[in-house]
C-alpha cells in the first residue's frame, strides 16, 4: 500500500491539498499553513465526477464522506492541474471508534495503484500518525484555534444576515473583506484585540440593510462532514435560502470542544487520570473560556445569535443522552438538537450519510425523545448517498417546511 | 363575474390527477391517468381537457405531488408539498380522523393526526410502495389486480422482506422455484407492504383509532386493504376507505388553492404554462452508446461470429445432452449434439413456475426427437436445481458457477473473467489455470439487475426488447448512477423531472447496469484489472446497448456468445456430457415420455419439527408418489438422516453459552433480565456470574426467532441499521414479558483488549444500543432498566459503576469484587471450553478427512436467527465448521492496512492469518447487512487470505431466510477447493 512519506524537504517542492468541508473555516486555516511555509490549496471541484471517482475507489458500502473526500482528492490528481510528484493530500483523523479513522487508510489504497508516489497527512490531535515530516506546532495549533473562532462568528452571522439582507450580495462582500483581514492578522499573531475584531465584525453585518420579515428558522444538525460540506449536502444552505428560510448551523468549535471533553469525560467515566486527560482538560478550560468571551461581545452587541455555551449543550445532552456516547458526533447531536429547540428554532435537519453507524443511535435513535421533550419540534432526517436523489431529498425537507410555516 | 373554482393537480411518480372543486369545496371534476413518464405531456393532455368542458371558467391552482414539484418550479405555478395537500383534504372531509395511511407509486406517507400531529415519509430506501406492487406483480406474471384476486384465496402466509423491492425478490423467488402457492405469495406480498409501513414509518407511535387509507394502490387493491384491517386490527367503522382516495392529494391542493392562492387562471392558460415549463437540465448526461448507424452496424457484426453450429432436430439422429437452467426468473433449455452442435434451445420467462415449463419443453423435445435421438444424460443448474432434477430425474446437478464456465471456455479456452448478469444476479468470477479462482457475486440489496430494465420497460409501457433498442441512439443518456435498484428508480424520476426522453433514459439504464456490476460487484479500479479475454453472458448482455456499456467501460472488445442467455444450460449439457463419459453412461434417467403423459403434483405447505429452526417446508407430492422437500437448511427437513456427523463449533457455542444460565441462587433479591442479543452472546458467561454471585436470578430473554423480531419492530428508528440490532428490540419485550425486575444492559464504549490491536473499541451500534432501546421503547424507565457505561477492563471502576447501578441492593464493594473476578474467570473459561471443543473438531476433521471452514463473524452470529443456519449448510456440504475465536489465539495480528480498532474485526485478521497457515482450512467471512465496519474489513480480510493463496468467501445476511445466493458461493468454494 501506497505509505509515501512527507519529508521535510517536501515542504518547499509540495503542495498539500485540503478536502472542501468547512468552506470559510479551512480557508482561514489553510492560510496559517502557508504562513508555516507550507503550498495549500483548497479543492473546490464538485459534480458528479467527483462521485464517479469515489465510487470507483472506495468500498461502495462505506459512508459517504469518506467516498466525496476521496473522490475530490482522485478526481482532483486525475484534472491534470497538479503534478503528481509535487502534491501531498491533507485529511483529517478523529481516531474514535467510529470508522471515520480508517478514512486514512482508505485513501492511502485508493492512491496505490495510479499515485503511490503522494504523501497523505493526517490532521489529528490524537497523536496518531506519528513520525511525518508535517508537524502541527503548538503555536499552529493555537492559531488554528483562532481562525475556529473567527470562522464561526463569520459564518453563524453571515447566514443569519444573508437570509434577510435587502441587496442581494451585501453579506457576501462583508464576509469576504473579513476572511481577508482576519488572514493577515493571523500571519502576526491574531491572538490580541479579538472581542474589538469581534465587534467590527458584528458591527458591519448589523450594517446590512435586512427586511424585518420572519423567516422560517431551520437547524442544521448531522454528521460533521455532511453537516457542514455544500459538496456533501448537495448545497442545502443554499436551497433553505431559497425557500425562504435562514439556515442555523451550529458553530464549529462546538465540534472541537466535543472532541476535547470526551477525552475529558473518559477519565470520569471510566476513574482514570492521565496526561492525556490532564492536558485535555486544560485545552478545553482555555478553548471554552474562549467561546465565552465570543459569546460575551454577542451579547452586548445584542443584533445577532450568539453560538451556543458548550457547557450548556453538555448539561442538554446529560438530559436526554450520557457523555460516554461519543462515537462519531455522539451525544452531540441529541444536544445540539435541544439547544436549538431552546433557541427557538423549531425545525431541525439531520443530515447524515446512508447507514451511518453512529447516527442509527444518536439521531434516528434520539428524535423520539427530543419531539417529547418539545412537542413543537419539527424534525427531519435527511440521507445523504452517492444515489439519492436532489428531488428525494427536496421533497422531504419540503414537507418539513411545509409544516414549519 | 363568473364563479371562481379551483384546480388541484397531483403529479406523481407515476399518474397525473386532476380535481376541480367549487367554491364550497365540493368536487366537481376529477381524473385519473397513468403517465407512462411523459409527465408534462400527461399533466397538459388532462389541463387542455377541463379546458375544453369549462372554457370561461375561472381557476386558482395549486400543483403537488413528487414529479410535480420540477413542474410547479419551471411553469411558474404554485405548489404545495403532498403530504401537506392530504392534510388539508383530510381536515375538511374527515376531522375527526386519527390517522391516515397513503401509499403512492413511491412514497409511502404516514399523518398522525390526534395525539400531536406528526407527518413522515418514507426514508430513501424503502419499498412497500405501489411500484414494488407492480414489480412483484411483473415476477408472478400477473397484472396488480390479478395478484389482488390471488390474494384472497391464501391459505398461508410467508416472510417476505419488503424494506425493497430487490430483498422481496429475493425472497419470493425461492419460494416461487419451490412451487410455494401463488395465492400464497400474493397475501405475503401485501403483509410486507403492511408490515414495512407499520414498522418503517410508524417508528414506535402506534397507529390506532379511525385510519385512513389513500392512494391509488390502496384504492383499487382489495387484498392489500384486508391485510391493512387484520393487521392494525380495525373494524369497518375504523379503517376508511374514501372513494376519491385516489385523487385525494390533488383534492387537497385544490382546497389549499382555494384557501391561499391569489392569482386566477383560465385553464387555457394553466395548460399553456405547463406546456411551455422549460425544465432545468440538471441531469448529468453520459456517453452516447453509437456515433452512427455504420458504428452500430459494424458492432451488430463482429458479435455475430460467436456463435454456435445448429444441427436440425428434425433430421439428426445420434447421442444428445440436456441442459437445464432453471434461473431466478427464466428457465433455460438446450439439447446438443456430443460436438456441441445446438439441437433445440429454449429461453423463457418461467412466471414463477420452472417445473411446469420444463415438463412442457420435455414433451416437445420428445415429440421432436422421435426414436432418432438417445439422450444419454442431462445435467441442471441454477436455482431450481434441486427440483428440477428431484421431479423430473436429471441425471446430475451442477452449480451455476461452474456451468457458466463450462460453457465459457468452450467459446474462449483462454478466457480468464467471466461476467454473466441474469434476470436476478451478476455474477463474475475470474479463472486461473483453467480453474475458477475467485468468484463475486451480487450482494442481496443490488440484485435484480436484468429484471429492473424489464419491470422499468413495463412501467414505461414498452417491452423489453423494443425498450433497450431504443437506448442506442440515444442523444443525451441520462446518467443514473450505480446503486441499488431503488435508488435507480428515483435517479430516473429525477431524470424524467428534468425532461429526459425514454431514449436517454433507456440508455442510461442499460450504463447503469453495467457501473453497478464493475464498480459495486466486481469492485475494480481499472478494466485492466479484469483480464485479457473477457466473456460477457447472461440473457441481459442480450441487449446491445447494455453490452455497448460494458465494452465502453472497459475500453474493450469482449465476447458475447449468441447464446449469451442459454449459457448456463449450454454448460450444463457440457457437464452432463463429461460426467457421463467419466462415468460411461450410455442412457439418461431422465423422466420418460409416457411418465410425462401422466405428470402432475401437488404442493403442500408445513413446519419442519427436526429442530428449533423449524425450517418452512415445501412438499411437492408427484403423481407417482414420490416426494420433493424444499425449504430446509439441514437433510433433516427433507426426511433424510443427518448425514455422517459432520460437527460445528456453532450449535456447541450456542448451547454452552444458553447452558450458563441454568445456575439460579437459592433464594434471589430480584431477577435481572439479561437480553440475549448482540454484546450478550459473549459476555453472557461474565454478567450471569456476576448477578448469580451477588445473589439475583439472571433471566435471560427469548431464543430470537422471526416472532422476537415482530414483537419489537415497532420500536426500531431506524430501517437501515443491522438485522442483529434490531433484534434487540423483541429481546427487551421478552424479558418484560418474563418479569424481569430489572433489565441490565451495559453501554460499553470499550470490549475486552485482547492485544495485537491499536484499540478495543465496540461497533458504535454494539456500544450504545442500550441508549437508543431506553429513547424508544415505552416501557422502559429508570427503574426497570440499568444501562450504565463500563469498561469491564477496569476493575476499579467496573465495581463502583455496579455498586452505584444497584444501590438500593445494598451491595457491599468487596462482593462485587469478588463477583468480578468470578465473572473474568467464567468468561475466560467459556472461551477456553471454546478453543478446546475448536480444538476438538479440527482433529476429528482431520481424522475423518473432511475440510475444515472457518466461519467468521461477530459473536452474536451464532444465533440461529441471525446466521439462518449457515453453519448447517455447510457441516452438510460436508466440512467442518468452526469460528473465529477458536483459533485467532494461535497466531499474532499480522501486518495490516487499516486501523485495526475493535476487538471483535481484530480477531478476524488474526483468523485470517491463521487459516492461511494450515492446508485444510478455508475461511467464509458472515457480514449482516448494514454493518458499516465490515465495509473496511471485508477488504483486509480478502487481502490477507488471497495474498496467501486462500479463497475468500462472503455471506452477507439480513432479515431474509433465503440461503439460495450463499449456497452457490459455498458449493462454489467446494467446487474451487476440490481442484
Amino acid at each position: 500500500m501506497s505509505n509515501a512519506v512527507f519529508t521535510p524537504e517536501m515542504k518547499d517542492t509540495h503542495t498539500i491539498l485540503i478536502p472542501d468541508m468547512l468552506p470559510v473555516h479551512f480557508r482561514l486555516i489553510a492560510s496559517i499553513l502557508d504562513q508555516y511555509g507550507y503550498k495549500t490549496e483548497l479543492l473546490r471541484n464538485d459534480g458528479r465526477s467527483v462521485v464517479d471517482e469515489g465510487l470507483k475507489h472506495v468500498h461502495n458500502d462505506t459512508c459517504y464522506p469518506a467516498l466525496l473526500v476521496i473522490g475530490q482528492f482522485m478526481d482532483a490528481l486525475k484534472s491534470g492541474k497538479y503534478d503528481p510528484n509535487k502534491v501531498a493530500l491533507l485529511i483529517s483523523q478523529t481516531g474514535g471508534g467510529c470508522r471515520a479513522s480508517n478514512y486514512i487508510h482508505l485513501l492511502r489504497k485508493a492512491l496505490d495503484k495510479e499515485y503511490p508516489q503522494i504523501p497523505v497527512l493526517s490532521l489529528n490531535f490524537s497523536g496518531l500518525e506519528k513520525g511525518s515530516g508535517f508537524q502541527i506546532t503548538p503555536q499552529m495549533l493555537f492559531k488554528m484555534l483562532f481562525a475556529v473562532l473567527y470562522g464561526d462568528i463569520l459564518m453563524l452571522t453571515y447566514n443569519e444576515s444573508r437570509a434577510y439582507e435587502l441587496n442581494k450580495g451585501d453579506s457576501q462582500k462583508v464576509l469576504d473583506k473579513w476572511i481577508n483581514i482576519i488572514t493577515k492578522r493571523l500571519e502576526k499573531g491574531g491572538y490580541t484585540k479579538t472581542k474589538q475584531t469581534y465587534r467590527a465584525i458584528l458591527d458591519d453585518f448589523a450594517a446590512v440593510s435586512r427586511s424585518k420579515e420572519k423567516k422560517p428558522r431551520v437547524g442544521i444538525v448531522g454528521e460533521i462532514y455532511v453537516k457542514y460540506s455544500p459538496l456533501a449536502n448537495n448545497h442545502l444552505e443554499e436551497f433553505l435560502l431559497s425557500e425562504g428560510c435562514e439556515p442555523v448551523v451550529p458553530s464549529f468549535l462546538d465540534f472541537c470542544l466535543y472532541c476535547a471533553v470526551n477525552n475529558v469525560n473518559d477519565g470520569e467515566i471510566y476513574g482514570f487520570k492521565n496526561k492525556t486527560t490532564f492536558t485535555f482538560g486544560v485545552g478545553y478550560k482555555l478553548i471554552y473560556a474562549k467561546q465565552r468571551e465570543m459569546i460575551k461581545v454577542y451579547k452586548e452587541h445584542g443584533e445577532f445569535t450568539p453560538p451556543h455555551d458548550f457547557e450548556e449543550l453538555r448539561h442538554y445532552a446529560d438530559k436526554y443522552f450520557h457523555q460516554g456516547v461519543k462515537m462519531g458526533e455522539g451525544w452531540l447531536i441529541p444536544a445540539e438538537m435541544a439547544a436549538l429547540e431552546e433557541g427557538g428554532v423549531r425545525n431541525i435537519i439531520c443530515t447524515q450519510p446512508f447507514g451511518c453507524l453512529p447516527n442509527h443511535i444518536v439521531a434516528k435513535g434520539v428524535s423520539r425523545v427530543i419531539k417529547e421533550a418539545y412537542p413543537q419540534a419539527n424534525i427531519v432526517a435527511v440521507d445523504y448517498d452517492p444515489g439519492a436523489t436532489k428531488v428525494n431529498q427536496e421533497n422531504r425537507i419540503k414537507l418539513m417546511l411545509a409544516n414549519a410555516r | 363575474m363568473s364563479k371562481i373554482y379551483s384546480l388541484g393537480i397531483d403529479v406523481g411518480s407515476t399518474t397525473v390527477k386532476t380535481v376541480i372543486s367549487d367554491e364550497n369545496g365540493e368536487i366537481i371534476y376529477s381524473k385519473y391517468q397513468r403517465h407512462f413518464s411523459k409527465v408534462k405531456e400527461t399533466a397538459e393532455e388532462q389541463v387542455r381537457a377541463i379546458a375544453a368542458e369549462y372554457p370561461d371558467a375561472v381557476f386558482k391552482t395549486a400543483v403537488t405531488g413528487s414529479a410535480g414539484l420540477g413542474l410547479a418550479n419551471a411553469g411558474g405555478l404554485p405548489f404545495v408539498q403532498e403530504v401537506y395537500a392530504a392534510f388539508v383534504a383530510i381536515n375538511k372531509c374527515y376531522p375527526d380522523a386519527d390517522a391516515a395511511i397513503e401509499l403512492g407509486g413511491e412514497d409511502a406517507k404516514i399523518i398522525f393526526i390526534t395525539g400531536g400531529v406528526e407527518q413522515r415519509m418514507n426514508g430513501s430506501c424503502a419499498g412497500g410502495t405501489g411500484a414494488f406492487i407492480d414489480q412483484m406483480a411483473t415476477l408472478l406474471g400477473i397484472t396488480a389486480d390479478d395478484m389482488d384476486e390471488l390474494s384472497l384465496k391464501s391459505e398461508k402466509l410467508y416472510p417476505i422482506a419488503s424494506r425493497c423491492g430487490v430483498f422481496a425478490k429475493s425472497d419470493i423467488q425461492p419460494l416461487l422455484n419451490q412451487g410455494a402457492r401463488r395465492e400464497d405469495i400474493a397475501a405475503s406480498v401485501f403483509q410486507a407492504v403492511v408490515d414495512q409501513t407499520v414498522s418503517g414509518l410508524a417508528q414506535g407511535r402506534t397507529i390506532e383509532g379511525k385510519v385512513l387509507f389513500l392512494g391509488g394502490p390502496l384504492s383499487f387493491l382489495k387484498g392489500l386493504r384486508k391485510a391493512f384491517k387484520e393487521t392494525l386490527k380495525l373494524d369497518d367503522e375504523h379503517a376508511i376507505f374514501p372513494e376519491n382516495a385516489p385523487c385525494f392529494m390533488a383534492y387537497g391542493s385544490a382546497l389549499h388553492a382555494m384557501e391561499n392562492g391569489d392569482k386566477t387562471y383560465s385553464a387555457e392558460e394553466i395548460a399553456n404554462l405547463i406546456k411551455n415549463a422549460v425544465m432545468s437540465d440538471s441531469t448529468v448526461t453520459g456517453r452516447r452508446l453509437f456515433e452512427s448507424r455504420e458504428e452500430y452496424e459494424a458492432f451488430v457484426e463482429r458479435h455475430k461470429k460467436c456463435d454456435l453450429a445448429y444441427e436440425s432436430i428434425e433430421t439428426y439422429s445420434g447421442d444428445a445432452y440436456l441442459g437445464v437452467d432453471a434461473g431466478s426468473t427464466t428457465t433455460k433449455m438446450v439439447l446438443i449434439t456430443p460436438d456441441g452442435k445446438l439441437l433445440f434451445k429454449h429461453y423463457v420467462s418461467n412466471k414463477g413456475q420452472p417445473l411446469d415449463v420444463v415438463t412442457k419443453q420435455l414433451r416437445r423435445i420428445y415429440e421432436l426427437i422421435g426414436d432418432r435421438v438417445n439422450i444419454v444424460a442431462g445435467a441442471v443448474t441454477g436455482y431450481g436445481e434441486e427440483l428440477i432434477k428431484a421431479a423430473a430425474g436429471v441425471d446430475y446437478g451442477v452449480v451455476e458457477t461452474v456451468a457458466h464456465y463450462r460453457a465459457a471456455s468452450f467459446f474462449q479456452p483462454d478466457v480468464d473473467f467471466i461476467i454473466d448478469i441474469g434476470g436476478q444476479d451478476i455474477k463474475c468470477f475470474k479463472i486461473k489455470n483453467h480453474a475458477i479462482d475467485s468468484i463475486m457475486l451480487n450482494e442481496a440489496c443490488s440484485s435484480g439487475c436484468g429484471s429492473f430494465i424489464q419491470t422499468f420497460a413495463l412501467a414505461m409501457g414498452y417491452d423489453i426488447a423494443e425498450f433497450s433498442q431504443l437506448g442506442l441512439f440515444a442523444e443525451k443518456p441520462v446518467d443514473l448512477g450505480s446503486r441499488c435498484t431503488v435508488f435507480m428508480n428515483s435517479s430516473v424520476k429525477q431524470a424524467q423531472k428534468d425532461g429526459a426522453t425514454v431514449e436517454d433514459i433507456s440508455a442510461g439504464l442499460s450504463s447503469s447496469i453495467i457501473k453497478n456490476a464493475v464498480y459495486k460487484v466486481i469492485r475494480a479500479n481499472s478494466a485492466d484489472e479484469l483480464g485479457e479475454n473477457i466473456v460477457v453472458q447472461g440473457g441481459t448482455f442480450l441487449n446491445d446497448a447494455v453490452l455497448r456499456s460494458f465494452e465502453l467501460e472497459m475500453g474493450k472488445n469482449v465476447v458475447r456468445p449468441a447464446i449469451a442467455g442459454l449459457m448456463g444450460a449450454f454448460g450444463a449439457a457440457l457437464y452432463a456430457k463429461e460426467k457421463a463419459e467419466q462415468e460411461k453412461r450410455t442412457r439418461s434417467g431422465l423422466i420418460s415420455q409416457s411418465d410425462l403423459e401422466t405428470f402432475a403434483y401437488t404442493t403442500r405447505q408445513a413446519n419442519c419439527k427436526g429442530c428449533t429452526a423449524h425450517c418452512s417446508l415445501t412438499i411437492l407430492t408427484f403423481s407417482d408418489g414420490h416426494k420433493f422437500i424444499s425449504g430446509n437448511r439441514c437433510e433433516k427437513g427433507a426426511g433424510l438422516a443427518a448425514k455422517s456427523n459432520v460437527p460445528s463449533l456453532y450449535e456447541y457455542k450456542y448451547n454452552r453459552l444458553l447452558s450458563c444460565v441454568e445456575e439460579k441462587p437459592s433464594s434471589a433479591k430480584a431477577k435481572v433480565g439479561l437480553p440475549l442479543c448482540l454484546g450478550f452472546y459473549e459476555q453472557l458467561p461474565f454478567w450471569h456470574r456476576m448477578f448469580t454471585d451477588l445473589g439475583f436470578e439472571v433471566i435471560i430473554s427469548e431464543e430470537s426467532s422471526r416472532k422476537t423480531y415482530y414483537k419489537g419492530q415497532h420500536t426500531i428508528p431506524s430501517d437501515t441499521v443491522c438485522y442483529p440490532a434490531k433484534l434487540a428490540h423483541g429481546h427487551i419485550e421478552s424479558l418484560l414479558e418474563r418479569g424481569a425486575d430489572v433489565i441490565f444492559y451495559p453501554c460499553e464504549s470499550y470490549n475486552v483488549d485482547e492485544g495485537g490491536s491499536d484499540n478495543h473499541y465496540n461497533c458504535p451500534v454494539v456500544a450504545y444500543y442500550p441508549e437508543l432501546l431506553k429513547a424508544n421503547v415505552a416501557s422502559l424507565n429508570e427503574e426497570n432498566f440499568i444501562c450504565p457505561h463500563i469498561d469491564i477492563n477496569l476493575k476499579k471502576h467496573a465495581v463502583s459503576v455496579i455498586e452505584k447501578a444497584f444501590e438500593k441492593y445494598g451491595l457491599t464493594k468487596s462482593a462485587i469484587s469478588d463477583a468480578y473476578d468470578n465473572a473474568w474467570n467464567a468468561l475466560k473459561t467459556y472461551q477456553s471450553d471454546v478453543e478446546s471443543k475448536g480444538k476438538e473438531i479440527i482433529d476429528y476433521a482431520r481424522l475423518n478427512n473432511m475440510p475444515i471452514i472457518v466461519l467468521s463473524g461477530r459473536p452474536y452470529h451464532i444465533d440461529p436467527e441471525i446466521n439462518h443456519g449457515i453453519c448447517k449448510l455447510i457441516t452438510s456440504l460436508g466440512m467442518a465448521v468452526i469460528t473465529e475465536d477458536a483459533v485467532f489465539r494461535n497466531v499474532s495480528t499480522p501486518k495490516l492496512d487499516v486501523l485495526n480498532q475493535w476487538t471483535y474485526h481484530a480477531r478476524l485478521y488474526r483468523a485470517a492469518e491463521y487459516v492461511t497457515t494450515q492446508a485444510d482450512m478455508q475461511l467464509v467471512q458472515l457480514v449482516s447487512f448494514g454493518c458499516g465496519i465490515d465495509a473496511i474489513t471485508t477488504d483486509e480480510v480478502r487481502h490477507i487470505l488471497e495474498s496467501k493463496g486462500k479463497l475468500y468467501t462472503q455471506l452477507k445476511i439480513d432479515e431474509i431466510n433465503n440461503l439460495g445466493a450463499a449456497k452457490i458461493r459455498l458449493r462454489s468454494l467446494v467446487a474451487a477447493m476440490g481442484r
